[in-house]
């Protein structure tokens, strides 16, 4: 079972794909790119097509996923928390 | 090995200008607003006639009107269709619109309600319309070489497992398509916003790359002389937030894989323009799904790839669209919209070249006259793009 996909070993944040991943969850990734499996343990419930952190990320930081700049941090985020509007926001507009 | 290779042929109507279709229709087509009632009556009346109504065409001026003209007449020179009745409220722009499909030497008339009235103008139409349907139902299919159908991309209610499945799964079946010498469309320039770099990469040469630089920096200025905050509920919008995506640049990362890995953007267009030579073409244009999807059919494209995620129902009345979707949850609560199921990518079940050659095998058999999913709903979403105010 693949629980999340990330694209590129840069990437600090991975998409969950299955639904039901509820914290304490042991979960599977693969990245495609490499094609290599990874984990990481859920620390909060997380939808499906929701993202899980793979790094403790401060804010400022530069969130990475396809290898590239998707944004920036603005609230703390541990490794295995769902990362979203609520702790990251684009740099544009 | 792909599926398709440039002895792959379809069954297509070939039109009189040499364009080839995937579908036959006889279209009503209301120049405005006024002439709605008049079109769907005489396709009331008439059954295998379709009426396209929209809500425009009325004190529309300059480059907005020269839009509105470009987006009827290329619609109605599409090779999906077979004839065209055009009505409108008055002679003149009525006419400017048959004059412009004319040039593919398809059957085409036009009615001017003003002296007639709706009654007259519906029995005046409705008995060429008669004409066009039986001579239409004539028309055989012919086997076409691939390379003759122009494909076109946009997606929709995109979340994150667009980016991982359902985008890459066109990009791949488009990196197929474009050595084979098709006409290949993307576009939905705001949703490029953080990619844009990556696509002026892909730029097949200096002047391409100055088009689009120029379209794409252009849309941005209509953003930031209208935006009331910082869009962050239009893009991305609700839907996709819903879905997961969090910010436009992971959006447009995620938008940007249905160009595939190795296509070349060969040419830019303006909305509606019709692309003139083979490749892969950037149309400046909306990222909403029915306007983008209706400058397709406009600019010529005769098939649709539309990825979703959390499950747009969109189609057109011209252009059969394909939805292809990698969301588990989604092929299983709205799996009668869904035509190619690629969720198997996410759990590397398939690969993606095993993805793009199952979107390809069904944008063959929707060539070759199967329904898509669209299509057998009932969905003919056509929606003109506007520019700005009305005079």
């Amino acid at each position: 079972m693949i629980h999340f996909v990330l694209h590129d070993a840069k990437d600090t944040v991975a998409v969950v794909v299955v639904e039901g991943v509820k914290a304490g969850m042991e979960m599977q990734g693969w990245n495609m790119d490499a094609d290599k499996m990874t984990n990481v343990v859920a620390k909060q419930d997380i939808p499906i097509g929701h993202k899980v952190a793979l790094k403790d990320m401060m804010p400022g930081d530069t969130v990475w996923k396809y290898g590239i700049d998707m944004g920036k941090v603005v609230a703390p985020i541990k490794a295995g928390e769902h990362a979203h509007v609520h702790n990251i926001k684009t740099k544009r507009w | 090995m792909s599926i398709v290779s440039k002895n792959t042929t379809f069954l297509g109507y070939r039109r009189e200008n040499g364009r080839v279709g995937i579908r036959n229709h006889v279209i009503i087509l209301p120049l405005d607003d006024l002439s709605n009632a008049a079109a769907e009556a005489v396709a009331h009346n008439i059954k295998g006639a379709m009426a396209i109504p929209h809500p425009y065409g009325r004190l529309q001026f300059g480059a907005d009107l020269d839009l509105h003209f470009r987006t009827l007449i290329g619609a109605g020179c599409n090779p999906n269709v077979a004839a065209v009745v055009v009505i409108g409220i008055e002679d003149g722009w009525t006419q400017k619109v048959v004059e412009g499909i004319k040039t593919t030497g398809k059957p085409v008339i036009g009615f001017g309600i003003e002296l007639h009235g709706d009654h007259d103008t519906i029995l005046r139409a409705s008995k060429v319309a008669r004409e066009y349907v039986q001579w239409a139902s004539e028309k055989q299919r012919e086997v076409c070489p691939i390379h003759e159908l122009w494909v076109s991309t946009k997606c929709g209610e995109s979340d994150t497992t667009s980016g991982c499945g359902a985008n890459p799964a066109v990009g791949n079946a488009f990196d197929k398509l474009h050595p084979l010498g098709n006409y290949l469309c993307f576009g939905e320039t705001t949703e490029l916003t953080g990619g844009e770099q990556i696509v002026a990469a892909r730029c097949a040469n200096d002047k391409v790359r100055e088009q689009f630089m120029f379209m794409f920096n252009r849309y941005q200025d209509v953003i930031n002389r209208h935006k009331t905050s910082d869009l962050a509920d239009s893009q991305p919008t609700k839907g996709n937030i819903a879905g997961g995506l969090t910010t436009i640049e992971e959006k447009a990362l995620g938008n940007i894989q249905k160009i595939g890995k190795k296509c070349t953007v060969d040419g830019v267009i303006d909305k509606a323009e019709m692309p003139t030579h083979p490749g892969l073409w950037f149309m400046d244009s909306s990222s909403a799904a029915a306007e983008m999807v209706t400058l397709c059919a406009a600019s010529g494209y005769a098939v649709h790839f539309f990825p979703t995620g959390q499950g747009n129902v969109i189609g057109n009345p011209i252009l059969p669209v394909i939805k292809i979707c990698a969301n588990p949850r989604t092929v299983r609560t709205m799996s009668e919209h869904v035509d190619v199921d690629v969720t198997g990518l996410l759990q590397r079940e398939i690969t993606l070249d095993q993805a793009g050659d199952k979107l390809l095998e069904c944008m063959l058999r929707t060539a070759n006259g199967r329904f898509t999913a669209a299509e057998a709903l009932g969905h003919r979403e056509f929606v003109m793009t506007r520019l700005y105010e009305s005079a």
